[in-house]
């Protein structure tokens, strides 16, 4: 069975994400990437609200997309580390969105063929998008990687700053339908080609400990939901 | 055909037809003003996008902010067939030789605003650039039917946050009120300065740039908004607004474009925080756009050397 924590870390990581894409838009380097950025956000952002309208199935307490959203502590986010943590550096936000886009794809293309309906459906539309992200932080990667000196080493800088959160990505989740582990594989396969085709050279470094699975977060998440959340807690039960 | 024969005969001047150097020089100046303008335009409702009380609301207001830099892109596109570049055009935004709309100097103080800006804002926008889809300048033209259809649906989508808001809470109907009572007035001075005192209408007009008058397009404005502000439920903060049957238009107060002249000046609520995020963008993105372009050149090499 489908469990709600599993479909809560989905959404998590989505939600949180488009949170953190969010921010780039009237911020990007060129007014293409404002548009290429707010375009992943918005997928993200979407993505988040399916799977959140389906947790809310999934739970049967009667709980919609925003109850979960914006009424939610952060001990009870269920999201990876790799994506609550500021990415106000474009080098960071591309390092963190080639790993992210990497396992999402792997991710979405096992739930489309697993088990759960719902869940495939969803994971269907998702794959798509998916892809887009995947192409468009091979090529960001790319430039910055095997550019000027400064973005090549900013680039590197990125990665090792990034690389310590890939492992919670493969961490267990009670009730998952696909068992993360089994993407471990082919997630880092699909990332190390890029890092080498853009010469930059995979961060040998220990992994964070993490527990966004289980609710236990950075210091980062509390400041993304109080800034995410504030105005809907400040007019209890009203309509937007 | 000659300029004067084309423009006698309604036609359309296009990048390769000859056209008096003041006549390119306007609409440079006004076509980057307009692109200028949908950049900067992303800070205010931009404001708004982590805190969006609702993750429809979210989602409808990024699609809105990511369509004004789309609105941008196509500007900028159509100012270059005048022969500048894109780069330049932002380089003399950014050192303030080129301006926006003052309108995006107003800040953005409650989620209220990203109902006014589309409702009031984005309508006066449409109402200015309606008649600029036959602007005598052909690219011009075109670029405005495409962001004329995206800003009518931003004004919809504005309207309905509102009406949303006057009919909920005590607290949100405030919140909507206070948004319209600091909006309205700095929409009606999106118009520009009365006839009387607008030097450069005229000549506009006679090139079949501008098609009307400021006054007669803030009549028109006017006219739209005070029946949509009784449907909303919400006051406009002008006691002399009332129906003239005389006129068959709605007479309204005086504006004070004093305050209009201020802001122009740099001296509005938040001039100097747009410069300093534009320009601030631009200048972190810089590392970015010379990788992209030393990535291309050693591309490039390399299939030449293939090759």
């Amino acid at each position: 069975m489908t469990s709600f924590d599993y479909v809560l870390a989905l959404a998590d990581d989505a939600l949180v994400s488009a949170q953190r894409m969010g921010w780039w838009i009237s911020r990007a380097p060129e007014l293409e990437e404002d548009l290429a950025l707010a375009n992943i956000g918005l997928d993200q952002l979407g993505q988040a609200r399916s799977l959140l309208s389906y947790a809310g199935v999934v739970e049967g307490a009667g709980r919609s997309e925003d109850d979960l959203a914006y009424l939610r502590d952060d001990r009870d986010f269920r999201n990876v580390w790799l994506v609550e943590r500021p990415q106000t550096d474009f080098g960071v936000a591309m390092a963190r969105l080639l790993i992210l886009s990497a396992y999402q794809g792997e991710l979405y293309a096992a739930l489309a063929r697993g088990t759960d309906p719902t869940l495939a459906a969803i994971a269907a539309k998702a794959v798509k998008e998916v892809a887009y992200h995947r192409d468009h932080a091979r090529l960001w990667t790319l430039r910055l990687g095997d550019g000027t000196d400064e973005s090549h080493a900013r680039m590197q800088a990125a990665l090792e700053g990034e690389w310590p959160h890939v492992e919670e990505l493969f961490a267990p989740v009670e009730g998952a339908v696909v068992d993360p582990s089994t993407l471990r594989a082919a997630t880092l396969a699909r990332i190390e080609s890029v890092v080498h085709e853009a010469t930059l050279s995979v961060p040998d470094v220990a992994p964070a400990i993490g527990g966004g699975r289980r609710g236990l977060h950075t210091e980062h998440l509390g400041h993304l939901l109080a800034d995410m959340q504030h105005l809907h807690r400040s007019h209890p039960g009203a309509t937007w | 055909m000659s300029f004067d024969d084309l423009l006698a005969d309604d036609g359309r001047v296009e990048p390769r037809d000859e056209m008096p150097d003041a006549y390119r020089r306007t609409l440079i100046r006004q076509i980057a003003q307009h692109a200028h303008s949908e950049i900067i335009g992303m800070q205010p409702e931009g404001n708004w996008i982590s805190r969006a009380p609702s993750l429809r609301r979210k989602a409808i207001l990024m699609a809105k902010v990511q369509d004004e830099a789309g609105h941008g892109l196509y500007l900028y596109a159509a100012a270059e067939t005048l022969g500048v570049e894109r780069a330049d055009l932002l380089d003399q935004l950014h050192t303030g030789r080129q301006k926006y709309s003052s309108i995006f100097n107003y800040p953005t103080l409650s989620w209220a605003d990203v109902g006014a800006i589309g409702w009031l804002v984005d309508g006066a926008a449409i109402v200015n650039q309606v008649p600029l889809c036959r602007c005598s300048y052909g690219p011009y033209a075109r670029a405005m039917v495409r962001v004329c259809k995206e800003e009518s649906f931003h004004q919809r989508q504005g309207f309905e946050i509102l009406h949303t808001l006057a009919h909920g809470t005590p607290e949100q109907h405030a919140m909507a009120q206070d948004a319209v009572d600091r909006y309205w007035w700095p929409s009606l001075m999106m118009f520009g300065p009365p006839d009387d005192s607008s030097p450069n209408s005229a000549q506009s007009m006679a090139w079949g740039i501008k098609r009307f008058s400021n006054d007669d397009l803030r009549r028109r404005f006017v006219d739209m908004t005070v029946p949509q502000a009784e449907i909303l439920g919400l006051t406009l903060p002008d006691p002399d607004i009332r129906w003239s049957e005389e006129r068959g238009h709605y007479d309204f107060g005086p504006i004070d474009f004093t305050e209009l002249g201020e802001v122009i000046a740099g001296n509005g609520p938040c001039n100097r925080d747009r410069m300093a995020h534009r320009v601030g963008a631009h200048e972190a993105g810089a590392w970015v756009r010379d990788a992209a372009t030393a990535y291309e050149a050693k591309r490039a090499a390399r299939a030449e050397g293939a090759a």
